[in-house]
């Protein structure tokens, strides 16, 4: 009896803002519902304006080419992960210095970016200096440079997470094995292509796991709290679950099958 | 480990270190660059050349972002909603992740499953529905808005579940041989115990709500209510041709965080280090 009264707060509080919410969510997904009159059933309408839906499709595309910067961040996460797990001075603050974007309002973030890649920000600046622009890059407002100006900012503020936990990865394997693998005469990349990065692959799998699909979520806010299209909001919500999940999964699938199978 | 000439060796090393450097140089610069011209007394940010030591340094900025905006007011906000979220989710967290971890009831490991599991559930649909419930419930435009949502997290549930794993037996067993009912044993043996988890779990709910952005921006109405991030956007739109105030605001509204990660760095890693185990 006490375990559940224990519970209860948690619990209480999971089923009113998270399973509640998440198994109506979807079920609105076959709603009109504008806030104001009541829902009305509407099948599969949603969806098929999602269909035809240009906006719909844009934000879709959008969030597939973004979820390229996740392979990336991954990559440079785990070199970095390399670089810095080591015992020298001042490695501590150079960890922080990479963590500090984390940490950090992505609020504050956007500010600071947006001044970056003004047409007359600092980049731009740099760039015209060295003469490798003639001139000013529209960092955000080309269409074709904007959503890799955007994927360098998640880079930039995601780097230090992923590093972090590629480096409790490292910490967690045993020193011996790479030692072993140099005395049966491995060379360096040898040694971290078969025995360190295998043995990282818990962490990957972690991480991997995270995909951010923003281009989608923001059209399913604007949709849901601008244009209070609630159940129109709720149906680009399911898509960009199925999406997400469909992808995670995929990727479980990439990492378990590509190298050694003691996991 | 590797033989080869040391000079070389040398050399590979201090090329290392400057690459590290170059990095560092590369996460923080926007950070000094802020800072930089938060001091300015003339100009935007946007100026050709751009400048990094602004000669004189200045504090106008502040007192003018304090004057013209509610900054304190903000600041109160996003300090009281900071505040209660980590002591809501902390004590969930402590309580649920008890029995969890020491005690057997029927459902244990169904409600455990269903916890974890529940980050594998569309959570953006959740939000939608989430708004519509706070406003059933006459709470939209509360603080109680922004922070209960978020006030049970699966993330410190788990945490918590595997700090309380890790206390001997022995020490449970002697406090009952000693006559301790469940509560006194989990109030005065256990939680002491997991003490550490209970602040790596704090310091990092801590950035979660200092730096929380859109929730509040859905449920709050009224700007007197604002947290510090909202405000900041407010400011950079209202005052879109005067950057060195929303500089002033921004620096205002990092200098905490920063303050907190540099001062407790090893909790925020420990945080990722349990919350890596599988």
């Amino acid at each position: 009896m006490t375990a559940y009264l224990f519970l209860l707060p948690a619990l209480v509080l999971l089923a009113t803002f998270t399973f509640y919410p998440v198994i109506f969510g979807t079920a609105l997904s076959l709603f009109e519902y504008n806030v104001i009159s009541p829902p009305r059933f509407v099948g599969a309408a949603n969806f098929r304006q999602m269909v035809a839906d240009r906006y719909f499709w844009i934000a879709l595309g959008n969030s597939v080419k973004y979820l390229a910067v996740v392979p990336v961040l991954q990559g440079c996460a785990i070199l970095l992960a390399l670089w810095v797990h080591r015992s020298a001075r001042g490695i501590g603050w150079l960890r922080a210095a990479y963590y500090l974007p984390v940490v950090t309002s992505i609020v504050v973030v956007g500010i600071v970016w947006r001044w970056l890649y003004d047409d007359a920000g600092l980049i731009n600046f740099v760039l015209l200096r060295l003469g490798l622009a003639r001139g000013p890059i529209h960092w955000l407002a080309s269409p074709g440079v904007a959503l890799y100006a955007v994927m360098f900012v998640t880079l930039w503020k995601g780097l230090g997470y992923y590093m972090a936990i590629y480096l409790v990865g490292l910490e967690a394997i045993p020193p011996g094995y790479a030692e072993a693998a140099a005395i049966d005469g491995a060379g360096a990349l040898q040694r971290l292509w078969r025995v360190t990065l295998p043995l990282l692959r818990p962490s990957i799998l972690l991480a991997a796991t995270l995909p951010a699909t923003y281009t989608m979520f923001y059209y399913m806010f604007d949709q849901a709290f601008g244009a209070l299209h609630m159940g129109y909001a709720a149906a680009l919500g399911v898509v960009l679950a199925v999406v997400t999940i469909g992808l995670s999964i995929a990727s479980f699938r990439l990492l378990r099958e590509g190298g050694l199978s003691y996991y | 480990m590797r033989s080869g000439n040391p000079r070389l060796r040398q050399v590979a090393a201090a090329a290392q270190y400057a690459g590290l450097g170059v990095l560092a140089v590369g996460t923080t610069f926007p950070f000094v660059w802020l800072f930089a011209t938060s001091l300015r007394s003339t100009g935007t940010v946007v100026s050709f050349p751009p400048v990094l030591i602004p000669h004189p340094p200045t504090l106008a900025n502040y007192a003018g972002v304090w004057a013209t905006m509610p900054l304190a007011r903000f600041f109160a906000n996003t300090v009281y909603i900071t505040g209660v979220g980590i002591l809501l989710t902390v004590v969930v967290s402590a309580m649920a992740g008890y029995p969890l971890a020491r005690m057997r009831f029927p459902g244990r490991d169904v409600i455990f499953y269903a916890i974890v599991g529940s980050l594998m559930l569309p959570q953006h649909v959740g939000l939608i529905l989430n708004f519509v419930t706070l406003m059933r419930l006459h709470m939209v435009d509360t603080y109680a808005a922004v922070y209960l949502p978020s006030a049970a997290s699966v993330f410190g549930i788990f945490l918590l579940r595997q700090a309380y794993l890790t206390i001997p037996a022995e020490i449970e067993d002697a406090a009952r041989i000693d006559g301790a009912g469940e509560f006194r044993l989990w109030g005065q043996i256990m939680l002491p115990l997991v003490a550490p988890a209970l602040a790596t779990l704090a310091i990092i709910e801590f950035s979660g709500y200092w730096n929380s952005f859109l929730w509040p921006l859905i449920v709050l109405k009224s700007p007197e209510k604002f947290p510090l991030a909202v405000g900041l956007l407010y400011l950079s739109g209202l005052f879109a041709y005067n950057t060195r105030y929303i500089a002033a605001g921004a620096v205002l509204m990092t200098l905490p965080t920063i303050a907190v990660f540099l001062a407790l760095q090893r909790y925020f890693l420990r945080g990722i280090t349990i919350g890596a185990v599988k």
